[in-house]
């Protein structure tokens, strides 16, 4: 894994996600303050800074589970707007996965991971349970195919959040804290999935406190704070030569001990 | 240990000390009586108490159903058997036993009918009740309705079939519209419906002695069979409103929230006794004129509607009670509306709120007995009435109301047992 | 540059009503609209239709004439005479007052019935869930048609009171119990009765203050004042002074045997007292099990903590564990008010006539004005629901927790 961090990564330069001029209110709370932003195919992007500072908000905005007010999102070349053909769309094309996991709990792992297939996608429900356990494969937890999800640990169950958000074949993919609410010894097994991801050329779009994934995947580290982008940079330069005060006050926080 | 450490702050502990019994007074009935009868002066007496008004109710109460008479015919004829002593004329019960289950216009010849019914009815409940009883059973459950029908009201078999047809029909229609859309879906099955039932209406008509019971008219129903049949429709039919009702309530669309949320606490506000007047002298006026709705019906439709405002409250604390993360992954995997609450949202808001359902569904069926203030004959009505007030047995309460007592107890008891029961399966279930 | 990402609004299309999220809820809700005012219009003409037909029509005017019945337990004058307005009215006044008396009672017991419920008594913790469970499980109307069986069948009638051989007699002298219903000394308050009320009013104000000083005394100055003592005092002492140095102004008028009834006193109907006593333990079984929820909904964490700050037994309950369990209590409890009070509407199942006796009862069937009458009688347990109601947000908004 260590080789990865140093191969260079390759980059198209189609665009994935091109967010213009946006700005979100929570009734007359500026959250997002004339959002830019440019994701490339293949990218992988680490969202950083403070909690309260918009990063959350700003990923779910590109999935329209929040409605922004201003500006435009454009997602693999479909405008989200209030209609609901390009909002199913998006959300077809763009997984996420939660820092709570979401699994369903009454429904078992492999049904977690077929529904959405079946239902959404229209998959034959055959073919859908095949496509779940091949990436359950991947997540490396296919014996607890027939579990529930509340038998499994944290880090299983956001593996399966993962293999779950897969199975929709999307392009794109949004990591919402996914590590946040496991404990320490689950964190691993988790982002090794998720550099495995990365390495296999997935768009990703990551708000993490895991600066160590950050160094290792990320092609550039986005800084967020008080709903603005304040900086952003190759992780390299973002860590060792940060410019904004604001950057070297978070990262002198978060690197201090 | 410490003798041979002395010295130093290291210990290993070599030998591990075998477990040991407590002492005497922590052990056996002893301990138990003084912790739990008699801890403290004031404890005593409330056991004193307890004994004492327990063995007054004991020596009360034994006589009266030791000495109880089983088998006269009238309370002036018991009162000479027992003689002066101390005694029970259950021969009332004895001798009323059909009137109270089954009210007295129901034909006698037909008494085996509901009591079949209720026998379905308990294997229809089976597979509802029980998650692990075989899963076939549910197909009964399904034709359950129609067979009851048909056995409690009788008339021909083909006017229950025609309808279960015409569900099926529909049904089928859902089936093969849905994965377009949950509204398109239910659109198809209800016209399907309709069209089948309305189209097949003619068969029953033509052929009123295939397969016919005696037909026997609402107002021939009563004793306790009245309740169940009361207590059992109404909150079947109102689960289906209570669920749509909760949904609405929980809608962001402000007219339809406001609708519900008007009829809910209208409902919930007023008494079912005023609701029961309505059925009985108010509803009429709201039907077409000429047609001839009899009071039985009329009684279910305000029912339902009072249990439907309550199982909506129930249910939208089970909604309420699910994590906001259930409803956007839903959404982030790209569900709809209706398959988001189908598959993810109401199968869970639904299982948190069973205890609550069940209890408005013992309520309600506590509240049926409400039927007799507007003189239709149900169990409590039949004793207030027709049996109180014959010459045979008037003056006999007791008797009477503790068969009302011990046959309410019984049956709500158990729901509420089930209950409780139900809630550990499923908090042991997979959490 | 500010682009809009929704499209112009030039570019309008029907389907948009279907698919765009900012017209479909409303189309959605333009068709409930619809289909609402379509079944209101469909009852509504079937009901002017229906009315036509009986050649009725909806009028208010019934409720000036006279009523022409005799309502046997009322709180106000009212004859025959009377408008059906005012026996409406004395039915509203009934049904408040034996709803009024059922909280009382109801919250008593099960109070006591709840917190016994958590006796480490083995005994007594058997015989009150025994209670709880045989009430809740059978119907209220079965307990007021039982309570008021026992009026009949058991209790003495006021005739058995009289001669030498009476085969019953009156409680001190004072109370009888009777089929009838219940004779209880009244009060009757002469001249100078009122400076004893004041005063008795004016030390119930003083056990506040006094109170208000130990606290103050407590925080100021960290002395503890003894409370219970002194305010029992100042409860009874002032008052019996004037009561004896105004001249015992206030006696008693004892229920006495005139005939075959008692006259004077209090009386209390049976099925005043069979509505209210039923409805009390009826209640009082649930309010029991919303006592004990909410007293074991405070964790034994909260005990534990208070008791490891050193706190007595009396003082954790008072400071620590009421005010917590008093949160889970109370809503649930309102409720229950509201419940008995809706219950109360039983009352025409023994005659006793509160508003669903006489409007909804005698009333409707002499004038026949059924709808009328109902919806008048309707609209009077809404209003007292949504009064409860707002109550009850008023108290959760007061005492809910400060949280993030």
């Amino acid at each position: 894994m260590a080789e990865s961090a140093n191969a260079p990564m390759a980059v198209s330069d189609e665009v994935a996600i091109q967010i213009q001029n946006m700005n979100k209110w929570y009734g007359s709370f500026h959250v997002l303050r004339d959002i830019d932003l440019t994701v490339y195919r293949g990218e992988r992007i680490v969202i950083a800074g403070p909690s309260g500072s918009g990063k959350s908000t700003l990923i779910r905005c590109i999935n329209a589970l929040e409605e922004h007010q201003k500006g435009s999102i454009t997602v693999d070349g479909t405008v989200l707007s209030s209609d609901i053909k390009n909002i199913d769309t998006i959300r077809s094309e763009v997984g996420m996965v939660f820092q709570h996991f979401n699994l369903f709990p009454h429904l078992t792992i492999l049904e977690n991971c077929t529904l959405a297939p079946i239902w959404v996608r229209k998959i034959p429900k055959r073919e859908a349970e095949q496509t779940a356990m091949h990436f359950l494969e991947k997540v490396k937890i296919p014996e607890q195919a027939n579990k529930y999800p509340g038998q499994l640990s944290g880090g299983q169950q956001q593996r399966v959040a993962i293999a779950r958000s897969l199975c929709m074949r999307p392009r794109i993919m949004l990591f919402d804290e996914p590590t946040s609410a496991l404990d320490p010894e689950m964190i691993k097994e988790v982002l090794d999935t998720m550099v495995e991801l990365a390495e296999e050329g997935m768009t990703m779009l990551c708000v993490t406190h895991e600066m160590g994934f950050a160094r290792q995947v990320a092609n550039r580290v986005i800084f967020m704070d008080a709903g603005q982008i304040v900086e952003q940079n190759e992780p390299e330069e973002f860590f060792n030569n940060p410019q904004n005060e604001r950057t070297k006050l978070f990262l002198s926080q978060i690197l201090g001990h | 240990m410490s003798d041979t450490h002395a010295q130093t702050v290291a210990f290993v502990r070599d030998t591990m000390l075998p477990e040991q019994p407590p002492p005497a007074s922590e052990a056996g009935v002893i301990k138990w009586m003084r912790e739990n009868l008699f801890k403290g002066w004031f404890n005593s007496i409330l056991t004193l108490l307890s004994i004492f008004f327990i063995y007054k109710i004991v020596s009360g109460a034994y006589p009266w159903f030791a000495n109880g008479i089983w088998n006269t015919s009238s309370l002036a004829e018991c009162r000479e058997m027992l003689d002066g002593m101390t005694g029970a004329c259950f021969s009332v019960l004895t001798e009323r036993w059909n009137q109270l289950l089954f009210g007295f216009t129901y034909p006698t010849e037909a008494y085996w009918r509901p009591t079949l019914a209720v026998v379905l009815l308990l294997v229809a409940i089976a597979p509802v009740l029980y998650p692990k009883a075989p899963r076939k059973l549910m197909l009964f459950t399904a034709i359950y309705p129609f067979l009851a029908f048909w056995l409690i009201w009788g008339g021909t078999l083909l006017t229950p079939l025609m309808v279960l047809v015409g569900l099926i029909a529909g049904y089928f229609a859902f089936k093969k519209f849905e994965r377009q859309s949950f509204a398109m879906g239910m659109l198809a099955g209800l016209v399907a419906t309709v069209v089948v039932i309305w189209a097949g209406g003619v068969i029953p008509a033509a052929m009123p002695d295939v397969l016919a019971l005696q037909a026997i008219p609402s107002r021939d129903l009563g004793g306790f069979m009245l309740n169940m049949i009361l207590g059992t429709v109404c909150v079947s039919l109102s689960l289906p409103l209570g669920i749509m009702l909760a949904l609405g309530r929980q809608s962001s669309m402000p007219i339809i929230k406001w609708m519900c949320v008007v009829f809910i606490e209208f409902i919930r506000g007023v008494p079912l006794i005023t609701l029961l007047f309505v059925a009985n002298v108010v509803l009429a006026y709201f039907f077409p004129p000429g047609s001839n709705i009899d009071l039985v019906l009329r009684v279910i439709i305000m029912i339902t509607m009072f249990s439907s405002a309550y199982i909506a409250e129930v249910i939208r604390g089970g909604l309420a009670a699910l994590p906001r993360g259930q409803y956007e992954a839903g959404d982030s995997l790209g569900l709809d509306y209706a398959q988001s609450m189908r598959f993810i949202i109401l199968p869970q808001a639904l299982k948190i709120s069973i205890p609550g359902i069940v209890n408005v569904a013992v309520g309600l069926f506590k509240d049926t007995t409400l039927v007799s203030v507007i003189s239709m004959f149900d169990l409590v009505g039949m004793i207030r009435g027709p049996i109180l007030a014959s010459t045979e047995w008037n003056g006999v309460y007791w008797e009477l109301w503790g068969f009302a007592v011990f046959v309410f107890f019984i049956v709500c008891f158990s729901i509420s047992k089930y209950s409780q029961w139900l809630e550990r399966q499923l908090a042991t279930d997979h959490r | 540059m500010s682009t809009i990402s929704d499209p112009p609004s030039g570019s309008f299309q029907l389907s948009m009503l279907i698919n765009d999220t900012r017209y479909r809820s409303y189309t959605f809700q333009f068709i409930a609209l619809i289909l609402l005012i379509l079944a209101f219009a469909y009852l509504g003409y079937n009901l002017l239709a229906n009315l036509q037909a009986a050649g009725l029509n909806i009028s208010y005017k019934f409720l000036g004439e006279p009523a022409g019945y005799d309502i046997n337990q009322t709180l106000i004058d009212y004859t025959s005479q009377s408008s059906h307005w005012r026996a409406s009215l004395v039915g509203v006044l009934n049904t408040l007052l034996v709803a009024f008396l059922g909280c009382i009672m109801a919250t008593v017991i099960g109070v006591v019935v709840g917190v016994l419920r958590l006796s480490n008594n083995w005994l007594v913790r058997q015989l009150m869930s025994i209670y709880v469970e045989i009430f809740r499980n059978v119907p209220v109307l079965i307990w007021i048609l039982i309570i008021m069986a026992v009026f009949i069948a058991v209790l003495p009638q006021p005739r058995d009171f009289r001669g030498e051989d009476a085969t019953a007699s009156m409680v001190f002298g004072a109370f009888a119990f009777t089929g009838r219903g219940f004779y209880s000394p009244a009060p009757v308050f002469g001249p100078g009765s009122g400076v004893v009320v004041a005063v008795f009013l004016a030390s119930i104000a003083g056990i506040f203050a006094f109170r208000n000083y130990a606290k103050k005394a407590l925080y100021d100055r960290g002395q503890l004042i003894p409370t219970l003592w002194p305010s029992l005092a100042i409860f009874f002492i002032p008052a019996i002074l004037a009561f004896f140095v105004m001249g015992r102004p206030i006696t008693l008028d004892l229920p006495s045997l005139q005939g075959f009834n008692f006259q004077g006193g209090i009386f209390m109907r049976n099925s005043l007292i069979a509505l209210w006593f039923a409805l009390s333990i009826y209640t009082a079984a649930f309010i029991a099990e919303n006592v004990r929820a909410g007293i074991l909904a405070v964790s034994k964490g909260q005990t534990e903590a208070a008791a490891s700050l050193g706190l007595r037994p009396g003082r954790i309950m008072n400071l620590v564990v009421l005010p917590q369990a008093l949160r889970v209590i109370i809503p649930p409890l309102i409720s229950q008010y509201l419940n008995l009070t809706k219950n109360s509407s039983l009352a025409i199942a023994v005659g006793y006539m509160d508003l669903t006796g006489t409007l909804g009862g005698i009333t409707l069937n002499q004038t026949g004005r059924a709808i009328e009458a109902i919806f008048l009688l309707m609209l009077f347990y809404l209003a007292i629901s949504l009064a409860i109601s707002a109550i009850m947000n008023v108290y959760n908004n007061a005492v809910k927790l400060k949280e993030r």
